[in-house]
């Protein structure tokens, strides 16, 4: 286990730092607006927020390819806009719209895109990283150099299928990374109680792969320990382990009112830990990148969302025959 | 051009025909090979019960030991479904469900539901399930209902070689995640079985028994025991027994047994799951519905008590449905009970 030392802006071309942000402002923007406007009551179910964690989805999922896959968890809508699903489709998705990504039977925890690698968000914490092994031994015996990426909580960390699926892609020698989301809580329960060893990244030493931690707050530190990890993974190196520390600005689900916090906890993440702020402060004093390119991503950002929500608001319901469709292939 | 073998070697030769014709098709499982890793013979065990022995040396890539973590393996092999392979992942004891459940249900099972229609998960778990050869509680059940009751799952149980063959054919090409379940006392049981790959359509019954008086409905090893029960009573009481294997319990063929029901009016079901929320219960409830006025007489149903499965072999062969108990529930559905028989 080692730890990544915060660098520059690495080797990464002005468009691939403009996609990086626009990537996180979308996330950001729209977990944002959801706030808002699961607050009125028009949104049906389960929301969890991923705002905060942003620079995690985009700093591992850049290095992927659209064969490349990913398994989510029920925080998955960063997740899914970074490997490309469509924003609009996820929105009408989460309104449980005939429109949505999948036309309403799924909602916030199941969005996915097969074709985009997206395996899905997982209603069951630690439902996903068995889903990546499979992936992995697809590419193993096809012959490919996909690689296949797991999205787990701190609280999925402990979940058995994790550790499982960490001994399994160590005993096959996997193309896959175990990306830990460490946000500091199980729902409403501490890493600090709930943990026993406050470092996943530590287990991956027990499954005889490599483990890291990086500042899930940065960008820059994620997206070059990915890199390694996802590089080794395709040159037939086997998997790694990454537990990025982060936390979340919204509560485990909307509506979670987030008692279990300290005094001014949020605020000060968003005052000081920012993953945007940060890589806005980085691009622009390295000159790469100015001010006004970054404000005129958050204007179409901002357009994309208003768009999505108003389209997603005004898209039919699917119909009470919907219910039938889909179960089986064939039946 | 068919010649005798087991019902094992009917599973056995179904996987080599489909992994040779599908270079997709992967087979996984604790000890599938046997001896990985080791430094004696590979292929050691080829299954806990030899039923894929001999298929690692002529796939040596497609054919993989796991460890012993049914989670992990099991949501591989949906995941692998879902990139692009044809995974045959085997849970050895059906048992075992109770370690990887989720991925079975809540993953793999739900995928294109969920998903709106566009997730393929083809993937197969192959089992073995049932009681008979004293392996106590934890390693003899017949869990099919617990499939069953699951949306976006078929479950399929061959009763006989030529049955397991052709079922596991279509198991394997089908694109839906299907449960494979092998009555492991049926493993050594012969019959004609084509050399040639054929695959059996599921959701048909098979009338193993033409007769016109009652109609016997069973599954897997019960299949058997009814058609043992159906000649006793056609030698001894003259009574006709149409004896139907179910072959898949979802999808159902509640088709074939309504016109039965239509025929004789009388129904025993066979099953040899727990009696609450079953196979059974399911079946008459459905003829009760659909056909209530063909019944004349209550329909019966032959099932285990409603109690674990129990070791010492008194107790587990009065555990399970016998022959007896299914001569028995059909001189009662024929009006034909006499004292003391049940």
């Amino acid at each position: 286990m080692s730890t990544v030392a915060p660098p520059g802006t690495g080797q990464l071309t002005p468009e691939q730092l403009v996609e990086a942000y626009r990537v996180m402002r979308t996330i950001r923007e729209f977990e944002e607006r959801l706030h808002r406007e699961f607050a009125t009551g028009d949104i049906p179910g389960f929301v969890h927020l991923y705002a905060g964690e942003e620079a995690i989805a985009a700093g591992v999922i850049a290095h992927l390819g659209s064969d490349d896959y990913v398994a989510s968890t029920h925080r998955g809508h960063g997740h899914a806009i970074a490997k490309g699903c469509d924003v609009k489709g996820m929105m009408a998705e989460i309104y449980g719209k005939i429109t949505g990504l999948c036309k309403g039977k799924g909602g916030s925890m199941h969005i996915a895109d097969f074709d985009k690698g997206m395996l899905g968000a997982n209603g069951i914490v630690g439902g996903g990283p068995p889903l990546v092994c499979g992936v992995g031994l697809t590419a193993k015996v096809k012959g490919t150099d996909q690689v296949a990426v797991s999205f787990t909580g701190d609280g999925g960390s402990n979940q058995g299928t994790f550790l499982e699926s960490l001994n399994l892609a160590g005993a096959w020698h996997l193309p896959v990374i175990f990306v830990v989301e460490n946000n500091g809580y199980a729902e409403s329960t501490s890493s600090n109680f709930h943990q026993s060893g406050i470092d996943v990244a530590k287990r991956a030493d027990g499954f005889g792969m490599p483990g890291i931690i990086v500042d899930g707050f940065d960008f820059f530190a994620v997206h070059e320990a990915a890199g390694e990890a996802i590089e080794r993974a395709r040159s037939g190196g086997g998997p790694s382990l990454i537990e990025c520390k982060v936390n979340r600005y919204f509560g485990h689900f909307e509506g979670d009112q987030q008692t279990y916090r300290g005094p001014n906890e949020v605020e000060d993440l968003r005052r000081t830990r920012d993953c945007l702020d940060a890589f806005a402060r980085r691009v622009t004093d390295a000159g790469v990148l100015e001010r006004e390119a970054l404000a005129e991503i958050d204007a179409s950002v901002k357009t994309l969302i208003d768009d999505a929500v108003r389209e997603a608001k005004a898209a039919p319901d699917p119909t009470a025959a919907d219910v039938l469709t889909d179960v089986y292939v064939k039946y | 051009m068919a010649r005798r073998i087991t019902y094992q070697q009917a599973i056995n030769e179904a996987l080599a025909q489909e992994m040779e014709r599908d270079p997709t098709v992967v087979v996984f499982g604790e000890d599938v090979r046997g001896g990985a890793g080791a430094p004696g013979e590979d292929d050691a065990w080829g299954g806990v019960l030899g039923v894929t022995k001999g298929l690692s040396p002529k796939f040596p890539d497609r054919v993989i030991d796991t460890p012993i973590s049914e989670s992990a393996y099991i949501g591989a092999a949906a995941g692998a479904a879902a990139s692009g392979l044809r995974p045959v992942a085997e849970l050895m004891f059906v048992d075992f469900l109770g370690v990887c459940l989720d991925q079975i249900f809540n993953q793999a099972a739900k995928f294109r539901y969920m998903f709106g229609g566009k997730a393929v998960t083809p993937m197969v778990i192959r089992a073995m399930y049932g009681a008979g050869i004293r392996a106590a509680s934890q390693h003899s059940q017949a869990l099919y209902p617990i499939f069953t009751h699951i949306p976006g799952l078929k479950v399929v149980a061959p009763s006989n070689p030529y049955d397991a063959k052709g079922l596991l054919i279509q198991s394997i090409r089908d694109d839906d995640p299907v449960i494979f379940l092998e009555h492991k006392v049926l493993y050594t049981v012969e019959g004609d079985v084509p050399e040639e790959a054929y695959a059996i359509p599921f959701g048909e019954a098979n009338i193993v028994r033409e007769g016109s008086d009652v109609t016997v409905v069973a599954l897997g090893r019960m299949v058997p025991f009814a058609e043992q029960a159906a000649e006793e009573l056609q030698r001894e009481d003259g009574i006709s027994c149409e004896v139907i294997d179910l072959r898949t319990t979802s999808p159902l063929d509640l088709e074939t047994l309504l016109e039965s029901v239509e025929n004789t009016g009388r129904l025993v079901v066979v099953d040899e799951s727990s009696p609450r929320c079953g196979l059974a219960s399911d079946i008459v409830a459905r003829v009760a519905q659909d056909a209530f006025g063909d019944l004349k007489a209550a329909p019966q149903m032959v099932t285990p008590p409603h109690t674990p499965v129990p070791f010492s072999p008194t107790l587990e062969d009065a555990y399970v449905p016998s022959p007896e108990k299914i001569a028995a529930a059909v001189r009662e559905a024929a009006g034909a009970a006499t004292a003391g028989a049940r």
